[in-house]
């Protein structure tokens, strides 16, 4: 150490070793920041998935031991495939409805300049900004008047309402990311309005659109608030979360969560690695 | 297409199915909500049957007994923000300037945790930070807590998992907009002699000032209305005004009262969100 130090003494001026250790500091403090933003970030991550191979019986609280039963038979919790089941359902249903709703939206609010346009923004910004348990709350409301029990498709329902505006948001901002030069060759090339539509508009606008489903099933299947208000007796992902969390939560429920990590960080990473070979073709 | 419909109608029909739908389950409940948070329990009916009597005082009553609760949610919603801001700045920052190539991957990293159902997180923070979990016995063994003290059922343990569950809504928008800075602005800066703070101050920071407002906004406003990281990691001393209206709702079946106070809640949002914009517009180009 103290022959290094001699070393560069006779080069360059000397540098106390606390200041270029403080200055080594400065340099990295963002990157040591954000190591530890991303700790903070994954801890219940972790946790999550570590006590998934827990061999803990009913109550998973306490690290008990390592097992793979709980991966070999994810539904061997009473009602927690059932639950997963209805949030799938419910999920998909969701996503085709508000993603043909809000798509058709987009296209209006995005491509044409027409009386109400900024009215009609802001009946999409207003869902977005009121907070989930008064739109969860009002609903019931509506449906209690109307006497229709809630249940499975209140839920829909509800869901596909908050859907819709995250999903013109999305397809929006990819309608007016299109050069409009590539339509207009499609029409100089004799293609009709409709031609021009299928097959140049929607293939350029169907990333969007699959991104906007995507957010609408992730959206959807993790929400509880809005859901509690409108499923009555029948019991979603969260909610079973939710109700057995008091004596704490099955480990299949662990597993069920871990792998919906994993599928969904694969369809992230596969979705930019598609994107980045169309821009490679581009 | 164009022959059958004219151009000029061709928006409003695409407009049209998806409007309906907001107007039914949106517009509809909201209006019908307002109708409610007026009305009395009919005299000598049932628990839950109420009828219109256009009692304002409703308001004044729910607002007084929950000042608390209200009080509650606006505090830990802004410390919140506050908090989500200190750690989702710097780590967009490094995202956007200091990451070189695995840009992307770190993008992915940060939304890679919400991809966990969020009461599942919200459940496995409970654990951490409860009595069998790591954390509390560290603290005590290091000394930083006293053996009674607990994180779990604490105001600490419901504005962390708050701060916690919000984080995307404030990390995404900021990236967005600190991705868009041309780094030779900051250079410019720097060759003007400001050092890296005064860049920061003047530069940096003022045109971050979109995903700064944006960001807070979106982390706000579900905080404010949260009411499950209150139900999960708090305890009856840090009910919000959620848990208030859920209850109000499943539990006591008042439903006007829980009608007012979602009201109150929407009305006190929208004209602290309002006067926000206003301020952070201004103040931001000074």
């Amino acid at each position: 150490m103290s022959t290094q130090m001699k070393q560069k003494d006779a080069s360059i001026p000397t540098i106390p070793l606390n200041a270029r250790i403080s200055r080594w500091f400065g340099r990295n403090l963002i990157r040591i920041y954000a190591l530890f933003g991303f700790t903070y970030l994954f801890i219940p991550v972790a946790y999550t998935f570590a006590f998934s191979f827990n061999d803990s019986g009913k109550s998973n609280l306490v690290w008990k031991g390592f097992t793979l039963d709980n991966w070999k038979n994810p539904c061997g919790a009473p009602e927690v495939c059932e639950a997963l089941g209805n949030s799938i359902k419910i999920g998909l249903l969701a996503t085709i409805f508000s993603t043909i709703l809000g798509t058709m939206i987009a296209f209006a609010i995005g491509r044409y300049a027409f009386k109400g346009r900024s009215s009609s923004n802001l009946l999409i910004f207003l869902p977005m900004a009121t907070p989930e348990i008064v739109l969860g709350a009002s609903l019931l409301s509506l449906f209690l008047v109307f006497q229709i029990n809630p249940g499975f498709w209140p839920t829909v329902i509800a869901h596909v309402m908050f859907c819709i505006s995250f999903v013109v948001v999305t397809v929006k901002a990819r309608i007016a990311s299109l050069d409009p030069r590539l339509e207009q060759a499609a029409m100089d090339l004799y293609a009709n309005e409709l031609e021009t539509f299928r097959k140049v508009t929607l293939p350029l606008v169907a990333p969007g659109i699959a991104g906007a489903a995507l957010l609408a099933f992730s959206l959807s299947f993790d929400d509880f608030i809005i859901t509690n208000f409108n499923s009555g007796t029948l019991k979603t992902f969260p909610e079973f979360v939710y109700t057995s969390a008091a004596r704490g939560i099955p480990a299949q429920a662990n597993v069920i969560g871990s792998a919906m990590f994993f599928l969904a960080l694969f369809i992230v990473i596969a979705g930019q690695f598609v994107g980045k070979k169309v821009k490679v073709a581009k | 297409m164009s022959a059958i419909v004219s151009k000029v109608k061709l928006p409003y029909l695409l407009l049209l199915p998806g409007f309906l739908f907001l107007f039914t389950f949106f517009i509809l409940p909201i209006a019908n909500l307002a109708q409610t948070s007026t009305q009395t329990p009919i005299a000598g009916g049932d628990t839950g049957q109420y009828e219109q009597t256009l009692r304002f005082s409703n308001y004044i009553d729910a607002f007084t007994e929950n000042q608390e609760q209200f009080a509650r949610s606006f505090i830990y919603a802004l410390f919140a923000t506050v908090l989500a801001l200190a750690i989702a700045y710097p780590l967009a920052y490094a995202i956007a300037f200091k990451a070189g190539k695995f840009k992307n991957f770190l993008l992915v990293l940060v939304v890679a945790p919400f991809l966990v159902s969020f009461l599942l997180r919200t459940v496995a923070w409970k654990q951490i930070l409860g009595e069998e979990g790591f954390v509390v016995p560290t603290l005590r063994t290091i000394g930083l807590i006293s053996e009674s003290t607990t994180l779990t059922s604490t105001s600490f343990a419901v504005v962390m998992g708050m701060t916690y569950n919000f984080l995307p809504f404030m990390t995404l928008p900021l990236y967005a907009s600190l991705e868009r800075i041309d780094p030779r602005t900051m250079e410019a800066s720097g060759d003007l002699y400001a050092n890296g703070i005064t860049t920061f101050r003047k530069v940096t920071l003022p045109l971050s000032m979109p995903g700064v407002v944006a960001g807070t906004l979106l982390t706000f406003i579900p905080a404010a209305g949260d009411y499950v990281n209150a139900a999960i990691l708090g305890s009856p001393n840090t009910k919000m005004l959620g848990n208030v209206i859920e209850s109000r709702y499943f539990k006591i079946v008042d439903y006007p009262t829980a009608a007012a106070l979602s009201f109150t809640l929407m009305a006190a949002i929208l004209i602290l969100v309002t006067l926000y914009i206003r301020k952070a517009g201004t103040e931001e180009l000074v």
